[in-house]
């Protein structure tokens, strides 16, 4: 979240899309109600009608994966009635920017495709340069080449007819929908998303939230009090573990992962750390190096010098264009090329896509540790269904993990709050932390290596020392991330001394004085305490509920991120009542500001030159309407889901997006436009389960609620199909199948796409086989698809197609 | 003082959050369910079940609506069941909350099916032994200063707890507020009840229950007269 839960109550109009806000994600209804409670307009747009939808004062259904049909209409509303912030657009966005000539789209394809690579060449995706090397605008706008321009030729294609023959949204709909969420744009007003998985787990994940950021972009809506590009994460701490590198592409704090072309640090640190001619850029990413060694400081402490790039060679390098994700992982494991596995906290037998093929996979592994609370679907995974435990070579192991309450540590919610948790109830019987089994596990590493090895180096440095009387230390973790100074370091003219904690990241250095496991939490515990563990509820001067003693939040607990795009040149807040920061005429008040620097005019509106551009994590300091650094486009273009049930794309001649990833072996089959397959299938969560129900399917209380995994369609499906409410059914796909509980609704209905009747039904993912016992509830992840996003690679389990058969 | 609650209906998302919290805090088994084609269940209150969130999909002036609905006991003031048993041992109201409270002497009822029939809710239920089971209001926690377990973990305000006083101001508050949205917005018997509900259509959408059956508030002239003629069994156990 560019903001927080707290703040969606300052929303004065909230679209829930790509999200189920009131059944998953319950309590953000708290500010939702206050919101609406203030005469905030609710909208829900979903494929079906949901609980969030029953508490709507508008609802639109769209075929799932269409997002970004429906949202490039309400771009192209935006531009042609003129409803954008026009000074906002100007002074704080790229859309004056203007772009290299050689720019193209065409066919649906843009500029420099190559097909045998399906990727880009995004060289012609760049901007004009002046003689200074700053990018050339037209703050007017009119410019035929600049962003804005060729944002409206962009989306004049997405009229409300076409988007409606490809999204089955009504045009009316459509029309209110845009005009509802458009008001927005008023300067005062503000607009805000709630979304999850419905927008990122497609194949055009990372567009659908473009799409959603050019118009918030548009209406002026980023860095203002109830606006902002707001995820809904899926669990408590997923932000957190983002922000800590669970993902292979990165290092903790978003740094970046290095590449076999980069050997040395110099040219790892060059290649990362963008530059800008332009004196009125903050260009943020500027300070990368300091950031980086830091973190290098921090694996490995005194073994790490100048001498040997801190130690930056012992880091393993990933493959120039070769990724490692998710999908790519159990490719390779499914193809017999991976020995061992942890799973970890993690079910992938049930919560990955296409689990067959994962399922197979984890049988060709030598060995496998469950780290978990229960036995899963992924442990027993040898003794499941269609599995013949004789012909399996896997050696599993359980190490029983204890529940998040029997331990101390932080979890980072979706508002990136880092907040402190205490040790309830002691671990029950053998169950161990997580902490104190990686400890363990790292010291049993360096025993095995002290010996000798393949390349023992970069283990044996490894700074190792998180214990306290032999025990896991949370504390000594949350200091390390934090920071240290290594030496007497001055700043300033002020000296910190050796081996105290570093006060935020501006203090961070390249030269190896300081230390921090991730410098974007720099801040969060130092001299003054552990400021994760603060509680006051003290409210900050502007009074929309920032709670800035309440927890710490990051980056340097700034509340709202981009808030200097809150205030005008001047420096005078849009919203004057839900204001978030102000200029006093000597320095800001209200949350952190983005950077101390004053407004980009003065009272008596001189520019000045000390000052600094809002969007100061973008290189030329602009919220980014065209953005260059995608893999599929820097505008958002419609392209079909891998399986879909139209033959054409109605926007252009591609059908998928041209760089989808697409897996080769058996298990990845797949039918587009395929009478076997002729509904459109998704899969959700419900209130009462989590997950893949590792956690909900053994407690009583949630089971008695919603017992079985089930189906839902419309009554017109039901009809068709002779389907009974509360029969069995058998949904299958080219990959696999499941019998689910048929739940025959009003909450479905079918669309009409480019004149057909098309049906979707909706299975959620909670099921495995493991649990109950007593019936067969399956993975609705049996049913999709191994391919996703060319940004990411999150799978596509949001819009793929399904069978529905009597049993 | 009275206590008295409020269920806002209009702002409840039917989590069930207050389903699952009144179980626990009553430990009450939870019962073997099947998915019978609907996110309800169980299907209905039970001897274990005391609080459940009804849902119905219904069309209303052409607009779909998911109308969910926590049904519990509503504590009426004179309640019919206490009338009905006579035997305060068994149904009595505190004093100090206004809490309906049944007891396990709701076995030695004369005719407990007289008391289940005198409910113009429909709520109490009985147990295998012959006992009669319904929502205490949380009267352990409440009298601790504690607010009843259901109201404790809504998310969204939807359930709302407090004196009596408090709460209908709160409940006119929300009434003026919900009437911008819907017009037909009202409140069900809430001069006859300490758990009054803010609905938003016609109360029979939501369930065949939310308001008293008709007549049905006040005994019936048979369940007079039978307790006309009851002595025996009930006083006997009294006397016990």
């Amino acid at each position: 979240m560019t903001n927080h839960w707290i703040d969606i109550k300052n929303s004065d109009c909230i679209l829930i899309m790509g999200s189920n806000a009131a059944e998953n994600h319950p309590v953000s209804f708290k500010y939702v109600n206050l919101a609406r409670e203030a005469g905030a307009t609710l909208l829900s747009v979903d494929p079906r009608f949901t609980r969030t939808s029953a508490k709507a004062d508008f609802y639109a259904p769209l075929r799932s994966g269409t997002d970004i049909a429906f949202l490039g209409g309400m771009i192209k509303h935006i531009l042609d009635e003129g409803l954008f912030h026009e000074e906002y657009v100007a002074q704080y966005t790229n859309a004056p920017f203007l772009v290299n000539k050689d720019y193209r789209f065409k066919d649906g394809l843009f500029s420099g495709y190559d097909p045998e690579k399906r990727a880009y060449d995004k060289s012609a995706w760049a901007f004009q340069m002046d003689e200074n090397g700053v990018p050339k605008m037209d703050r007017s706008l009119k410019d035929r080449n600049c962003v804005f321009q060729l944002l409206k030729k962009h989306y004049k294609r997405y009229d409300t007819k076409t988007v409606s023959k490809i999204t089955g949204t009504p045009e009316d709909k459509l029309e209110e929908c845009y005009r509802l969420y458009a008001a927005t744009g008023q300067p005062g007003k503000a607009g805000t998303i709630m979304y999850a998985m419905g927008w990122t787990q497609h194949t055009v994940g990372v567009q659908n939230i473009r799409t959603m950021a050019i118009i918030q972009l548009l209406l002026g809506n980023m860095g203002v009090a109830g606006g902002g590009v707001n995820a809904l994460r899926g669990e408590s701490n997923v932000q957190g573990s983002t922000d800590h590198c669970l993902l292979w592409h990165i290092w903790p704090g978003y740094l970046k992962i290095p590449q076999a072309s980069k050997p040395t640090l110099a040219l790892y640190n060059e290649s990362a750390t963008p530059r800008s001619s332009d004196p009125l850029s903050a260009n943020w990413w500027q300070n990368y190096p300091k950031y980086s060694v830091s973190l290098l400081k921090s694996f490995f402490g005194e073994k790490a010098t100048p001498e040997n790039d801190f130690g930056y060679s012992w880091l393993p390098k990933v493959d120039d264009g070769k990724t490692y994700s998710w999908l790519d992982l159990f490719d390779e494991m499914y193809k017999g090329n991976f020995k061992g596995f942890f799973a970890w906290g993690q079910n992938p037998a049930c919560s990955g896509a296409n689990s067959g093929k994962t399922r197979n996979a984890l049988g060709k592994l030598d060995w496998m540790v469950n780290v978990n609370l229960f036995d899963n679907e992924t442990g027993s995974f040898w003794h499941g269904p269609g599995m013949n435990p004789t012909m399996i070579k896997t050696e599993v192991f359980m190490l029983p993990a204890c529940v998040s309450v029997e331990k101390e540590g932080s979890i980072t919610n979706s508002g990136r709050w880092m907040q402190w948790r205490y040790q309830g109830p002691k671990p029950l019987g053998n169950s161990r932390g997580d902490g104190d089994i990686i400890l363990e596990l790292g010291h049993k590493i360096k025993e095995a290596y002290a010996d000798g090895g393949v390349f023992p180096t970069p283990i044996l440095n490894l700074k190792w020392d998180y214990a306290t009387k032999g025990a896991y230390d949370p504390h000594k973790v949350a200091k390390e991330i934090n920071g240290y100074f290594l030496k007497d370091v001055e700043v300033k003219g002020k000296t910190y001394s050796k081996g105290t904690l570093v006060p935020s990241f501006a203090f961070l250095q390249a030269d190896g004085s300081t230390s921090s496991g991730n410098w974007l939490y720099c801040n969060s515990y130092t001299e003054k305490g552990n400021m994760a563990a603060r509680r006051s509820d003290k409210d900050a001067a502007n009074g929309i509920g920032l709670y800035p003693e309440f927890s710490w939040c990051w980056p340097v607990n700034r509340r709202i991120i981009y808030n200097r795009a809150s205030v005008d040149l001047k420096g005078n807040p849009w919203d004057k009542k839900d204001w978030v920061i102000r200029w006093t005429g000597s320095g800001w008040e209200g949350d952190v500001p983005d950077g101390g620097w004053p407004p980009l005019k003065s009272t008596d509106g001189i520019l000045n030159p000390k000052s600094k551009y809002p969007f100061i994590m973008r290189k030329h300091g602009h919220g980014q309407i065209f953005g260059p650094g995608r893999a599929d486009g820097p505008f958002p273009e419609h392209y079909e889901p891998l399986e879909s049930p139209v033959e054409k794309n109605y926007l252009n001649d591609q059908m998928l997006n041209p760089v989808a990833p697409v897996y080769g072996t058996e298990a990845d089959a797949f039918a587009s436009c395929d009478p076997r397959y002729p509904y459109v299938g998704t899969t959700y969560r419900v209130s009462e389960h989590w997950q893949t129900g590792l956690m909900t399917r053994w407690q009583p209380y949630l089971l008695e609620l919603q017992p079985q995994v089930f189906v839902e369609m419309s009554e017109e499906l039901a009809r068709l199909k002779g389907i009974q409410n509360g029969e069995r059914v058998k949904v299958s796909s080219a990959r696999g199948s499941l019998e689910c509980t048929a739940i025959v609704t009003k909450r479905f209905k079918p669309f009409t796409i480019a004149g057909a009747t098309v049906h979707q039904v909706g299975i959620p993912w909670h099921y495995g086989w493991r649990w109950p016992q007593d019936t067969v509830e399956e993975s609705a992840n049996l049913l999709t698809p191994s391919t996703g996003d060319p940004n990411t690679r999150i799978p596509e389990t949001k819009a793929f197609m399904v069978n529905v058969t009597k049993i | 003082m009275s206590k008295s609650f409020l269920i806002d209906t209009t702002v409840c998302t039917g989590c069930r959050a207050c389903q699952v919290a009144c179980k626990q805090w009553h430990n009450l088994p939870a019962e073997e369910t099947k998915n019978v084609g609907s996110y309800q269940n169980p299907q209905d209150l039970s001897f274990n079940t005391y609080k459940l969130v009804r849902m119905n999909e219904e069309e209303i002036d052409g607009k779909l609506q998911w109308l969910f609905f926590p049904e519990q006991c509503r504590h009426c003031f004179d309640a019919p069941c206490e009338a009905a048993a006579d035997y305060p041992a068994a149904i009595f109201t505190d004093s100090a909350t206004g809490a309906v409270i049944y007891t396990a002497n709701t076995k030695d009822l004369w005719e407990p099916s007289d008391v289940i029939g005198s409910c113009p809710y429909n709520i109490p239920r009985q147990g295998n032994r012959g006992d009669l089971a319904k929502c205490d209001m949380c009267l352990d926690r409440v009298q601790n200063g504690l607010l009843p377990a259901c109201v404790k973990v809504c998310p969204t305000g939807a359930l709302n707890f407090g004196d009596r006083e408090d709460i209908l101001k709160i409940a006119d508050q929300r009434l003026q507020a919900a009437k911008k949205r819907f017009p037909q917005a009202t409140m069900l018997d809430p001069d006859a009840v300490r758990v009054i509900y803010l609905v938003a259509y016609d109360p029979k959408l939501y369930h065949d229950y939310a308001v008293a059956s008709a007549g049905a508030l006040g005994m019936t002239r048979q369940m007079a007269l039978r307790k006309m003629v009851r002595p025996i069994k009930s006083l006997g156990s009294r006397l016990l």
